[in-house]
């Protein structure tokens, strides 16, 4: 080939040209239209991100009403069709379209920077998930907010979810919402799975991958293997009741159990994968604020992959007292206390690094404590529920409320917010104010305990959980009046977040590219990182490159600097293997998404829309993949400089 | 030992008063005893290593402080092998405990799966929501039927067998014995045994629909003479109405739609769908523990049930101010 035909390289051209070019490349185009083509992941994750928040605020508002009426016996705050409404909608919202979303997409904004590259794979894939999400999100919010909302509980249990018991349709709004947002999760997890495996900058093998990149691709793998699970109940559910298949009927030979052993074959990892990528931001935090390297990074990776696999062991402790063969319980008993271990694991080594270290206290920190205190509880009372015979006595009540608040607010939420304060000032530039998040913290603290230990008692003195009012012969209702003040206040902290959002986001100190003086590659560019990522993809030498090689990061020499263009490398050693082009912004996705959510809503009411839905979906993605004459992709033929 | 159990369970949770209407800590039977000792095992434990892993924890904290613009730390070879080691030490010790843990579980689990030998087969049914109790035994004569209402003998163990025609609900109090689901298609049982006498209190413990939060059921556990004066009381058909006043309550049971549902042993009205009412006045409460048996809560429940009980089955029935008076009378009669 003639020099005259070679593309323009990086190496062809100075420094800010370079990143001029980059920038324009790259860039997501102007406009509505533009916005809605974006195919960035960093905009989509804070999409992601945001669009999660708004459905916690929601679902958060929907806990202070059930609250309000459980502070005193016999109100009459809500009644008891809304009651049942609000929490099958609070507990489907905080799991199915905020908690997992919202881990995921830290994990969409976080990967492809920590790894030192410029997209995740397959963006296109990744917007359209990201509408998917939404569109299922508002379609149950419409529902409930047109007081049609699923009334049966986050889990749906048959036969209480299909008719006679459940008419109209609101146990279908809960099943197709399960597909809308189990097929963005899915769609995530494979790009996250491909990213962290064929994405990586050049040198960073698979010792020097941050604990956080292990965490998410934990999960990813996690969603691929356990989501198939739920949308397979939630899919013989609609059609038990929308085409009278029998799955569930127990007159026809259904089984009630076996929609119990495929939810929580899901439900069960489910909270690991909210769990995961929550160890994933303690673990990229406690190291940044002890001042030293983490103790035992390798332990703490092998026991992230060990919680996976464990995981995926323990479902049947939530069906203890279901009348399964005692032996067989017992066998869950035992996976169910060894899932602790690799958990012990982890504390001990965050509380090790914090002792050999000198500790910063900052909010990212704080919280990041609050977060042990709360989850040893929660992992403590998760070591009780384990047990057959305390179960039996404290399954469905408001001990495991307790119990399950503590691990998933105190164990993910608490680690969220930390990510948020320590994040903030790479997405936006700016600081998060430190005084605010001072008081943040405590009233998160202070709020989450005061509403939800209490609730360990109740249990303990008989109240079951999905009661929508008690007698006041009950002994509760001090209890309950204390718990609902805590969630007041909890609920007040988040406010104080939000302020801090607001103000900082606009007026806060500037961040500069690496605030915290922190280790990983995502502080290595600017803050917020241009569209681009990086200029130069760096070259990484050790598991913490800000730290070994302060000044002079390596970097990647002869990528084209006229075209999307990403390096692939190899799956453990990570040595550039392709250069590969990386699809331009796109309309289609989001047409793809309404086409395909129009075709899962309209199923609700008749089959053919699967049939009649197919056209449209061929159409846009037809449109979505039409070729556009690019070459694919080019050996790597530079040796890194 | 009891008294200490309970004493600790109290002030380790700060619990104001220990309240036994409805409690897993005031156990009054053996099976509940078995898992609140279970309980204090874990409890006394788990709290011990929270206060060993936050004492690290503090300590870790309060050790050092960061000086601002100090570079980040070299690990110290010798420190970190130490820390090595007592990191491992905590992880050998999580696996102690969690062994014994299992183990402990384990057999607490295996002395309740043990078949015991038991006096009275009670046949527990669970309907949106109410509490169906039907009183098995091979004399026909002897069987009979209540409702939200369980007496048993103290010190027997009762084997309850469980049915549910309709949604999955849980059986569950507390003060006897953990839960067990009763699952449409399943067979479930739990044997229970009362170690004194006393009114103890239950509650569906699975989520079964919109009245899930009122379908209580209370265990009265009796002496074996009073158990047996009560029984002889219920295998009778129901007392003819005394006076005419009762007889025109009758009447109207007979010839208004309540017979449609509810069955009167020794008279006609003999409807499956709703509880058996044939000694309906010896009852404590009105709608499965929604409140207590008196003629003005009956009174208000007949003229207006969705009112009392939101969406529950029973429909309100369009009686006259007397006849309203008149069947709840006779129904309070029936003792």
């Amino acid at each position: 080939m003639s020099a005259a035909a070679e593309p323009l390289r990086d190496t062809d051209i100075g420094e800010p040209e370079l990143e001029a070019r980059l920038v324009d490349i790259w860039k997501t185009p102007r406009g509505f239209f533009g916005w809605l083509s974006s195919v960035d992941h960093k905009q989509i994750a804070l999409r992601y991100i945001a669009t999660a928040f708004f459905f916690m605020t929601l679902a958060g508002i929907g806990a202070i009403f059930m609250r309000l009426q459980l502070a005193t016996p016999d109100a009459h705050i809500v009644g008891p069709d809304r009651y049942d409404q609000l929490f099958t909608m609070h507990g489907s919202t905080m799991m199915f379209l905020f908690a997992v979303p919202v881990m995921q997409a830290f994990g969409v904004y976080l990967v492809p920077l920590m790894i030192g590259t410029r997209n995740v794979a397959f963006p296109r894939l990744n917007a359209f998930g990201y509408w998917l999400y939404l569109f299922g999100g508002l379609f149950l919010w419409f529902c409930f907010a047109s007081n049609n909302g699923p009334d049966v509980g986050w889990f749906d249990y048959t036969p209480l979810g299909l008719t006679p018991y459940n008419v109209g349709h609101r146990a279908d709004f809960w099943a197709q919402m399960i597909t809308y947002t189990e097929v963005s999760g899915l769609v995530i997890a494979v790009e996250i799975v491909v990213t962290v495996f064929k994405m990586r900058a050049p040198g960073m093998s698979l010792d020097r991958i941050p604990i956080f990149v292990w965490a998410s691709l934990v999960t990813a793998f996690m969603v691929l293997f356990a989501m198939p699970a739920v949308m397979v109940c939630s899919t013989m559910l609609i059609l038990d009741r929308e085409v009278n298949t029998h799955f569930f009927d127990v007159a026809l030979g259904g089984d009630n159990l076996l929609f119990q052993h495929l939810f929580w074959f899901f439900g069960h990892p489910e909270v690991y994968f909210i769990f995961i990528p929550a160890t994933g931001f303690v673990s990229a935090i406690v190291p940044v604020f002890a001042r030293r390297r983490m103790f035992g990074h390798t332990a703490i990776v092998l026991s992230l992959i060990a919680t996976g696999f464990l995981s995926f062991g323990l479902w049947v402790h939530h069906m203890f007292v279901t009348g399964l063969p005692r032996l067989g319980d017992s066998f869950f008993t035992a996976s169910s206390m060894a899932i602790a271990v690799p958990t012990g694991v982890q504390i001990f080594c965050w509380i090790a690094t914090l002792w050999a270290g000198r500790p910063r206290f900052a909010t990212p920190l704080l919280f990041v404590l609050g977060f042990i205190f709360n989850f040893v509880i929660g992992g403590l009372t998760g070591v009780m529920v384990a047990s057959v015979p305390l179960d039996t006595q404290v399954h469905d009540t408001f001990f495991v409320v307790a119990h399950l608040h503590y691990v998933l607010i105190g164990g993910s939420v608490f680690p969220l917010i930390a990510a948020v304060y320590y994040w903030f000032p790479k997405v936006t530039g700016r600081m998060l104010s430190e005084t605010l998040g001072k008081w943040n913290f405590w009233i998160a603290f202070i709020g989450f305990n005061v509403a939800f230990f209490p609730m360990h008692i109740l249990g303990l003195e008989g109240m079951p959980r999905r009661i929508y009012t008690y007698s006041a012969d009950m002994p509760w209702a001090g209890l309950n009046l204390l718990s609902t003040i805590g969630a007041i206040v909890f609920a007040f902290s988040f406010v104080l977040l939000l302020w801090n959002m607001v103000r900082s986001g606009l007026r806060g100190a500037p961040a500069g590219p690496n605030p915290w003086d922190a280790d990983s590659l995502e502080w290595a560019t600017a803050s917020p990182p241009p569209p681009q990522n990086f200029t130069r993809i760096p070259v990484v030498t050790s598991l913490l490159p800000l730290w070994t090689e302060r000044k002079t990061i390596p970097a990647v020499a002869g990528l084209r600097a006229d075209r999307r263009e990403v390096l692939l490398s190899t799956l453990t050693e990570a040595e550039p293997d392709v250069r590969e082009p990386s699809p331009e912004p796109s309309i289609w996705p989001i047409f793809a998404a309404i086409a395909v959510g129009i075709t899962f809503l309209w199923s609700i009411y008749t089959p053919w829309a699967v049939i009649y839905g197919a056209i449209p979906i061929a159409v846009t993605l037809t449109g979505w993949f039409w070729p556009k004459g690019s070459k694919e992709d080019e050996r790597w033929t530079h040796a890194p400089s | 030992m009891k008294g200490f159990a309970a004493g600790f369970v109290c002030l380790a949770l700060t619990l104001p008063a220990c309240s036994s209407v409805q409690s897993a800590l005031a156990p009054e039977g053996d099976t509940a005893r078995a898992i609140l000792q279970l309980f204090l095992l874990f409890m006394v434990v788990c709290t011990a290593v929270f206060v060993v892993v936050m004492a690290f924890l503090l300590l870790a904290l309060v050790r050092r402080r960061a000086t601002p613009g100090e570079p980040v730390l070299r690990p110290d070879p010798i420190e970190e092998r130490r820390m090595a080691w007592i990191v491992g030490g905590g992880v050998a010790a999580t696996v102690i405990i969690l062994t014994i843990f299992t183990f402990a579980s384990f057999l607490t689990n295996k002395s309740f799966a043990e078949p015991r030998p038991h006096g009275l087969t009670i046949k527990v049914t669970s309907h949106q929501w109410w509490w169906q109790v039907n009183y098995e035994s091979r004399d026909a004569s002897q069987t009979f039927e209540t409702a939200n209402e369980i007496h048993i003998p103290v010190g027997q163990p009762v084997k309850l067998d469980f049915e549910s025609p309709d949604v999955i609900h849980s059986f569950w109090v507390p003060n006897l014995a953990g839960k067990q689901d009763l699952i449409p298609g399943r067979y479930t049982t739990l044997t229970v045994k009362a170690d004194r006498p006393g009114i103890y209190r239950g509650q569906c413990a699975e989520y079964c629909g919109i009245q899930h939060a009122h379908m209580a059921i209370y265990v009265v556990a009796q002496n074996q003479s009073d158990f047996g004066r009560w029984r002889a009381q219920q295998v009778k058909s129901a007392k003819a109405p005394s006076n005419a006043a009762l007889r025109h309550g009758q009447q109207v049971f007979q010839s208004s739609p309540c017979a449609m549902c509810h069955t009167i042993s020794g008279t006609n009205a003999g409807g499956q769908v709703g509880p058996d009412l044939t000694h309906f006045g010896s009852r404590m409460t009105i709608a499965a523990g929604t409140m207590r048996n008196s003629m003005g809560n009956l009174t208000g429940w007949i003229a207006d049930p969705q009112r009392m009980k939101p969406y529950t089955r029973m429909p309100a029935v369009a009686l006259t101010g007397p006849d309203l008076i008149a069947v709840s009378r006779y129904l309070e009669s029936l003792k």
